[in-house]
């Protein structure tokens, strides 16, 4: 055992990377079931981003492109899943899992022509002496633009949903649309933005995933990432900042557990291996344990059909 | 009119499947695929195997296939599934489908199974593998003489005999090259999630390990690797040449086409016998893919001597004197292990660290 090969700097900025992905996708979500609906086709989200992300970095040359590319591909593939539930009223459930399936399918199909191929590397923002600053220079001045802009847009989503208007607005969608609608608010209207905020923020982490973090396009490579950031937001009680915390978590142990094993930690590797799961989950479960305050922060309309007419 | 015609085509029909009997009537064949084709590692490579006996026997033969099959209770149901469609052959592609395939041979008796990489046999199930140590003792002599750090970063799958005789013969023969050699193994416990692997990578990078060896399917340690620069990988399965000439320095390549052919047509033949197949670099099972110009001449050389003395036969990758991590004798000088212990290996040799989980 060697705990000293552990270097606990560069650490947690590896655990910023890995947390990345399933941020954006939560914080997505986080957004669509405040406005009272729930999308389980994350998954299927986030990996048609990867791709069109990818194929598009690929063709231009240009990861920025991508990347809007990604947020584009994957909030069409969403306006699928608003126009069956908000529309057509469909099931919820039902139709966030076959979107799952089709965004699996779909990905594989586009990306056919794109397997083994390198993409454009994304660079790392440079900000000069700032990154010799000690412990804090290598931890948050060594990153890509997309870390800082998923920081960025928890705390905006934050904002948002705590003081403005937009968010006030959001919420009664999402509590009691009745109420909503009969306040003259357009309900299907703010929930399909609010699915295509969500799909655009699981594309923008599939991208991240093909084009920074792994970086290349392999079928099925979310991996359940989707799923993972689905869950967050419910133990995270449908708030921004404990989203955060939680991915972070996650993220950071599922690094820490492979660093351990580098480091030969005698732990049992089955334990290390389970550990993201069981302690990201204990410690938002603890974070919520306030009973009654927690049920509050369930969007009340959540999983409800809305018809204009009742 | 009509009923003339139905009665013509009824006839045709019978007529169809009667002949059918007697002339050519293609021969099916299924493979099951723990990933998707598009892998670029493990899948592909037995995709290549199945496009391989389309093209040797053209119309004879129709192939189906199916990707992404969880190891367990769905790999059963996709088996039995292939089964019911009139499949003669089914190919099952990874370790973990080993006692479904059994139970469902069990079920359909005429049709014949090939199961790989595990040692469970019945009347229609055969067994093939590679001697995958074979290509990892080429890789432990590069990664030897090439690691400047020395630590090797070893990413594994599951704690199978497979994997871990692959670790063991990395190390060993990295080991006589420099003995200095340190190995540190993560078990990734999934054949293919290239998240994962990735960041298994870079953990093993991130603690100093400039040689990184996988024994996962996707190509996302080579990328990881790519992207940290000053380190050299293997490819996997595949040759994962798009990756040359830096990170990756040479691969094994598993080459199933010709099995695939020779079992197929035993089928055809109707002489096909339940077997155990297990070849190495000498039958051209296991390939070693270019060693790149980035490997000195000198270190090429000798690996391409190994490589040589392996495919003749004058050398055994297990050879002893070799002890067991615990520091008990297991092969006297000289002498080599027997394919028993081999194929049920279980145990590290002798320096490396950690444990295999059980």
């Amino acid at each position: 055992m060697d705990l000293s090969a552990i270097n606990p700097l560069v650490l947690i900025a590896s655990l910023m990377v890995a947390a990345t992905p399933i941020l954006l996708a939560a914080i997505g979500e986080l957004v669509v079931e405040k406005a009272g609906v729930l999308n389980l086709g994350v998954e299927g989200m986030m990996i048609t981003g990867a791709i069109c992300g990818f194929a598009i970095a690929v063709e231009t040359g240009s990861p920025a492109l991508g990347f809007i590319a990604s947020m584009i591909g994957a909030a069409l593939l969403s306006l699928i899943f608003g126009f069956l539930t908000q529309v057509l009223m469909s099931n919820q459930v039902a139709t966030g899992l076959a979107l799952t399936l089709f965004g699996l399918g779909l990905s594989a199909l586009l990306g056919q022509g794109y397997v083994g191929i390198k993409p454009p590397a994304t660079h790392d923002i440079n900000f000069g002496f700032l990154t010799e600053i000690p412990v804090i220079g290598p931890i948050l001045f060594t990153h890509d633009i997309i870390v800082y802009a998923s920081l960025a847009l928890i705390a905006a989503t934050w904002a948002v949903l705590k003081f403005t208007r937009v968010g006030l607005i959001l919420r009664a969608v999402g509590e009691n649309h009745d109420a909503a609608h009969a306040l003259g608010y357009k309900v299907v209207r703010i929930r399909i933005l609010a699915i295509m905020f969500g799909g655009a923020c699981a594309g923008l982490g599939g991208a991240y995933l093909s084009l920074v973090r792994v970086p290349q396009w392999t079928e099925g490579m979310t991996a359940g990432a989707g799923w993972i950031a689905l869950a967050l937001v419910v133990f995270a009680s449908w708030k921004p900042l404990r989203v955060l915390v939680g991915a972070y978590l996650f993220g950071g142990i599922t690094v820490l557990q492979l660093n351990l094993q580098a480091a030969g930690v005698a732990i049992p590797v089955e334990y290390l291996s389970m550990s993201p799961y069981l302690i990201t989950i204990l410690v938002l479960v603890i974070m919520s344990s306030d009973r009654s305050r927690a049920a509050l922060n369930a969007p009340a309309s959540l999983g409800r059909v809305f018809h204009a007419s009742s | 009119m009509k009923r003339r015609m139905l009665l013509g085509a009824a006839a045709a029909l019978g007529l169809a499947a009667a002949t059918g009997a007697y002339a050519a009537d293609p021969t099916k064949v299924g493979f099951i695929y723990v990933g998707p084709v598009g892998d670029g590692g493990w899948t592909y490579e037995h995709n290549q195997g199945r496009l391989a006996v389309e093209e040797a026997f053209g119309d004879a033969v129709e192939t189906v296939y199916q990707e992404n099959v969880p190891e367990g209770a769905d790999a059963e149901r996709a088996m039995t599934q292939m089964a019911l469609s009139g499949v003669d052959l089914i190919f099952t592609t990874s370790f973990g489908y080993m006692d479904p395939t059994i139970a469902v041979a069990e079920k359909f008796p005429n049709v014949k199974f090939e199961h790989a990489t595990g040692y469970k046999r019945a009347d229609n199930v055969s067994t093939y593998s590679a001697r995958f140590y074979e290509g990892r003792a080429v890789q432990g002599t590069i990664a030897g003489h090439m690691t400047k750090s020395n630590k090797i970063g070893y990413i594994a799958s599951f704690p199978i005999p497979e994997v871990i005789r692959g670790i063991n013969s990395a190390y060993i023969h990295a080991k006589k090259v420099n003995p200095d050699v340190e190995m540190s193994v993560i078990w990734a416990y999934t054949w293919f999630d290239p998240a994962k692997e990735a960041d298994a990578a870079t953990a093993l990078i991130e603690q100093g390990a400039d040689v990184i060896l996988q024994h996962t399917d996707s190509t996302a340690p080579q990328a990881a690797a790519e992207k940290a620069g000053g380190v050299i990988t293997f490819g996997q399965a595949s040759d994962m040449g798009e990756f040359a000439p830096l990170p990756r320095v040479s691969s094994i390549i598993d080459d199933w086409a010709p099995y695939y052919i020779a079992r197929t047509k035993a089928v055809m033949d109707g002489t096909w016998e339940s077997t155990d197949t297990w070849d190495g670099i000498g039958a051209g099972m296991v390939g070693i893919g270019e060693i790149s110009d980035a490997v000195p001449a000198e270190v090429k050389a000798e690996a391409l001597a190994m490589k040589d003395a392996l495919a003749d036969g004058s050398y055994h990758a297990f050879t002893g004197p070799l002890n067991k991590q615990d520091g008990s004798a297991w092969l006297a000088e000289g002498e080599v292990a027997d394919d028993g212990t081999l194929a049920g290996m279980n145990f590290y040799v002798e320096g490396i660290t950690g444990d295999i989980p059980q």
